[in-house]
């Protein structure tokens, strides 16, 4: 499968990065080495074979609905690079 | 050119579960931004999720109570997006397998009776909330309801109607009520509509490109939002414009909708099974148990209705459309013997005074033991007809009991036949040209003088005996 | 030997006869970090006041006749990739570099259970995404049986730490080998557990449907003792298996007659270096003279498990760091313009180059159109490869290899080869896959003084077969008693 630049740039954007021209020319490459690589799935005739999501056949883990206390919220915040009134701030979001 | 409106809803409604879907942190609304939050509805990095049962039960009524088939296998999966509400920078959800499947509301507009089919319903996790500070520098992100349990129910495209989007909504919110599984609030925003209408002409079957709206939060907005869209859509193509497949806002009070910033390509969301999760199965004895634990539902209880009381299917359907209402009617029917007059009560002046001052049934200040009271009093003669609707409204002022309204302000009807002579022969003193104009064969006199001998009395004299006494003074 | 050499259960020992307080094991240990680890590299954080503080509390309890866990006093570390409250966790990533948790992972708090002495966060590649610790945003851990090579992956710190004293023992995270290969690497014992039965909470998720935590120690007696201790099923994950788990240290019996081990014809082929076949091969002898029966075997997907792999974890990798994005935790670029700048700045400068990559591979696969023909490909194949061991164990209890093709390479040789890199990975992906227990016992050297690994792969939640094969390997060989001699 041919990975070109307009891919890799729109990859890129899905996944919220930006890439430096040497990035991008060097992820081209080495994308397009890896994704012919795992084209080699392909080889296998996988007709009528379920795909495996959960290695361990559990169902139904599922717990009692209790409300128990929620952690203070300067715990919460510890971490927060930026943060005003309580809250996590970023930029203006705008619709 | 005749056109036709072709509309799907998708309604989010929040579960009033104890604790969130994931976490036990709690689902209460409001409290001071994040500290209804812990590691795991912040997306801390190392934290899991496990499934809280209610979810499921309650997901389950809601799709009985809608007709539809349950999954017994059923997963759920990674929606993938960046916004700074969603913590994880996914949104898990149900993609392929939801819980709930090809159901049906039915709803009733202008006497019509339809089915509206659902196409599924499925759990996911509500966001956190966006707050724009006040200094306009940035936005501020509150986790709170971050996890809070969400069923998002996806009607078929089967309305054509302002009117049925909004009975539709009405009709879910009042099965959800019935149930208890959702508090629908909507100021709260713990019930939200998105509306998806497409136009065509009619006769074509090609549906025509539809537009999305979104998180209408009222049934005024959702009215608006659909009539005023299907009108755009219908004035853009007979100018011969195009209708773009996009998401608007609607201004509920600028009365438009506005495409929202054009997001550069539609959203990618890469959705694939939640690995921290394994699915979900409901058996036969479980979905059982569910089924044996639903209440009487609109429907059945519009139909009681209709058997038990007597009542039309229009009161009926009326009665019922809200939970409180309905339980509202049945405490004051109880304890009344005139159920019509309850009736027609609530029906008349009950929601008047709601849609007057924009509330629903749970804001009525009273128990339905109060308007059986009223009722009682006007059946047995204590006061009139119209001094009656005064009490109604000083019980909606202050809630207080009938009984004492009446006689603290003196309200009961005068029988006194004394009392009764002396205002009439005032107001035949007063007004001797009425007086005359009724001997001299005017029949509105008459009216009048009662009208006045009412006024008199401060509407408390009993209306049979001021005719009967009027005609005869008037008659020597 | 020296102090900081010995096993756990040795160590345990002294302590549970008095012969050694466990804050003088503790500052042994601490000081020995303080002489070598500037040249290994093996920890981003050591936490030694904390450390001896608890040392402290535990040697109390045990004067005061207090019966105390089979690892009570014993110091030891963990990769930095599991949640410690109040210590840095960092994932060896800049996006992570000042992040302190205010919880514990179950495992730790499992740990603290079990009376031991967390002496700090151990290095790794960063985000668990790597082979040989080359990745990681801090520093290079140096294998200690000669600094110019690498220690593997990801795990690397953990296993450079337990074999050159640094720790008694340590918890790794294995998600296609990261566990295993570096302890082949390193001389030291690894296990990587069934799926399912240690708990993930805690543990920063690379790839959810494949990660395990698990121990590295210097013998396997140690190894079945922390098995003890971080086992068990665990409500906060649902992925964690409510089985019965048994006494592990009742595995560790010298004796493997009529023991079946299969050998997989794919392992034994060219791509595989000659000294570390011939190794493996000289295991496999040992157990057959002493009871087992070794017969060849075919699991014909092998090659299909690292594209698979590779699909899988990169795909589930990109969703789980998607959260990485300067809002809540983390680092935060302090250059950007608007809201989706912060994000893509955020990651770009947070991130290493490794990440990215398979942040990319990942969004990719999983992208519209293509989700069909690669995720659920791949997880068509995991199906197949599942199938392809359930029915070698139809006729063994075990399969035994090595557990990478080489031994430690140097550093810096295959840093510009992702794709050689990955290719490193085909004995031990294939147990991440299936979900199957995977045993790493030393059996050799190379040519170079180098230490090779023996792989051993179980049926699920068989870990005691798996112990009781090591452990009569290493009675009847002395492998294990090998120390770098830094």
């Amino acid at each position: 499968m041919k990975v070109t630049r307009e891919t890799i740039q729109h990859v890129a954007h899905l996944a919220r990065l930006n890439l430096t021209e040497t990035e991008k020319e060097r992820l081209t490459s080495d994308m397009e080495k890896i994704i012919s690589y795992v084209d080699k799935l392909n080889e296998l005739d996988t007709s009528g074979i379920l795909p495996m999501e959960h290695v361990i056949p559990i169902r139904n883990v599922l717990r009692e609905d209790k409300a128990e206390k929620s952690y203070d919220r300067e715990k919460i915040l510890s971490n927060a690079p930026l943060s005003e009134d309580g809250c996590f701030k970023v930029p203006k979001v705008v619709e | 050119m005749e056109y036709e409106i072709i509309m799907g809803l998708e309604i989010h409604a929040e579960l009033n579960t104890k604790s969130k879907i994931f976490c036990t942190c709690t689902t209460e609304f409001g409290g001071e931004p994040n500290t209804h939050c812990c590691p795991i509805c912040t997306g801390m990095p190392g934290v899991l999720p496990v499934l809280n049962k209610c979810v499921v039960e309650y997901a389950v009524k809601a799709g009985l109570a809608m007709n539809c088939t349950i999954s017994d296998f059923s997963k759920q999966d990674r929606k993938n997006y960046f916004y700074p509400d969603l913590p994880k920078a996914y949104q898990v959800s149900q993609f392929d397998l939801p819980l709930c499947k090809n159901g049906y509301v039915p709803i009733i507009v202008d006497g019509v009776r339809k089915n509206i089919g659902i196409t599924r319903i499925h759990i996911e996790e509500d966001a956190g909330k966006l707050i724009h500070d006040q200094w306009e520098t940035g936005s501020l992100v509150d986790y709170n309801r971050c996890g809070v349990p969400l069923i998002e129910i996806v009607s078929e495209p089967d309305m054509r109607t302002p009117d049925e989007a909004r009975a539709f909504v009405e009709s879910v919110k009042a099965i959800l009520e019935y149930l208890d599984v959702s508090d629908c609030k909507m100021q709260e925003g713990s019930l939200r509509a998105d509306v998806n209408l497409s136009v065509r002409p009619v006769g074509r079957e090609k549906f025509g490109t539809r537009t999305e709206m979104k998180n209408l939060n009222s049934f005024r907005s959702i009215f608006r939002a659909a009539e005023n869209e299907a009108k755009r859509q219908i004035r853009e193509l007979e100018s011969g414009g195009t209708i773009y497949q996009e998401t608007r806002r609607w201004d509920d009070n600028k009365g438009y909708s506005y495409a929202m910033r054009s997001k550069e390509e539609a959203h990618d969301y890469r959705y694939f099974p939640e690995p921290d999760l394994v699915p979900v199965v409901v058996d036969e004895e479980w979905l059982g148990r569910i089924r044996a634990s639903l209440p009487e539902l609109p429907e059945a209880r519009k139909c009681r209705y209709i058997s038990e009381f007597g009542l039309p299917e229009y009161d009926a359907a009326l009665l019922t459309s809200s939970k409180r209402l309905a339980d509202f009617y049945e405490e004051a029917a109880a304890g009344s013997s005139n159920a019509k007059a309850v009736s027609n009560w609530i029906m008349g002046d009950v929601m008047r005074i709601l849609k007057e001052k924009g509330l629903e049934a749970e804001s009525i200040p009273f128990p339905g033991s109060y308007l059986a009271q009223l009722v009682s009093l006007i059946d047995k003669g204590t006061i009139s007809g119209t001094i009656a609707k005064k009490v109604f409204d000083k019980m909606f002022e202050t809630g207080r009991e009938p009984v004492s309204i009446v006689k603290e302000e003196g309200l009961e009807v005068v029988n006194d036949e004394a009392a009764l002579a002396a205002a009439i022969k005032k107001i035949l003193d007063s007004n001797p040209q009425s007086v005359s104009d009724y001997r001299s064969g005017k029949e509105k006199a008459f009216g009048f003088l009662v009208g006045q001998a009412m006024k008199e009395t401060r509407g408390k004299a009993n209306p049979q005996l001021i005719n009967k006494m009027l005609k005869e003074e008037l008659d020597k | 030997m020296e102090l900081y050499e010995l096993s756990a259960h040795e160590l345990s020992g002294l302590i549970k006869n008095k012969k050694l307080s466990v804050v003088e094991l503790t500052d042994t240990i601490l000081k020995r970090i303080e002489n070598i680890d500037s040249s290994v590299g093996s920890y981003v954080t050591v936490s030694g006041v904390e450390a001896l503080k608890k040392a402290g509390q535990i040697q109390e309890k045990i004067d005061k006749g207090a019966n105390l866990p089979a690892l009570a006093g014993i110091p030891c570390a963990v990769k930095d990739n599991m949640c410690t409250e109040g210590i840095l966790t960092t994932c060896a990533s800049k996006i992570l570099n000042n992040f302190i948790p205010p919880y514990n992972a179950t495992v730790i708090d499992r740990l603290n259970a079990e009376e031991t002495v967390l002496l700090g966060k151990l290095n790794m590649d960063e985000f668990a995404m790597g082979g040989s610790t080359e990745n990681s945003w801090f520093k290079q851990t140096r294998n200690p049986w000669n600094p110019e090579r690498v220690p593997g992956g990801s795990s690397g710190g953990a296993a450079a730490a337990v074999s050159c004293g640094e720790a008694v023992f340590a918890l790794g995270s294995d998600t296609g080998g990261s566990i295993r290969q570096p302890a082949s690497f390193c001389g030291v014992v690894g296990m990587k557990p069934t799926y399912g039965a240690v708990s993930r909470f805690g543990l920063v998720a690379f790839a959810s449907s494949l990660d395990q935590i698990g121990p590295l120690t210097r013998d396997v007696t140690d190894c079945a003792l922390v098995l003890n201790a971080i086992t068990g099923h665990d409500p906060k994950d649902s992925t964690s298996a409510a089985v019965e788990y048994p006494d592990y240290t009742r595995a560790l019996v010298n004796d493997v007659k009529g023991l079946k081990i299969g050998i997989p014809r794919e392992y034994m082929s060219e791509g595989l270096n000659p000294e570390v076949g011939k190794a493996v091969m000289e295991a496999a002898a040992v157990l057959e003279k002493l009871g087992a029966v070794c017969e060849e075997i075919s699991l014909p997907i092998t090659e299909y498990a690292i594209p698979a792999y590779y699909i899988i974890s990169s795909a589930e990798a990109s969703s789980n760091l998607a959260r990485y994005d300067g809002i809540k935790y983390g680092y935060r670029a302090e250059k950007f313009t608007d809201l989706l700048d912060l994000y893509k700045q955020t990651r770009s400068e947070g991130f290493g180059a490794e990440v990215k990559r398979r942040i990319m591979l990942g969004t990719y696969a999983l992208s519209s159109g293509y989700y069909d023909a690669y995720y659920k490909k791949a997880l068509q194949v995991r199906t197949l490869i599942r199938k392809g061991f359930d029915e070698a164990f139809e006729k063994c209890d075990m399969v035994l290899g090595p557990t990478a093709p080489t031994t430690a390479y140097k550093i810096g040789e295959k840093a510009d080869d992702p794709l050689a890199m990955y290719l490193g990975d085909i004995y031990t992906v294939s147990a991440n896959i299936a979900g199957l227990p995977g045993l790493v016992v030393p059996c050799g050297f190379d040519g170079s003084g180098l230490p090779i690994g023996m792989q051993l792969i179980g049926k699920p939640f068989d870990e005691s077969s798996l112990l009781r094969a090591g452990f009569t390997f290493e009675q009847n060989t002395g492998y294990h008693k090998l120390r770098p001699g830094i």
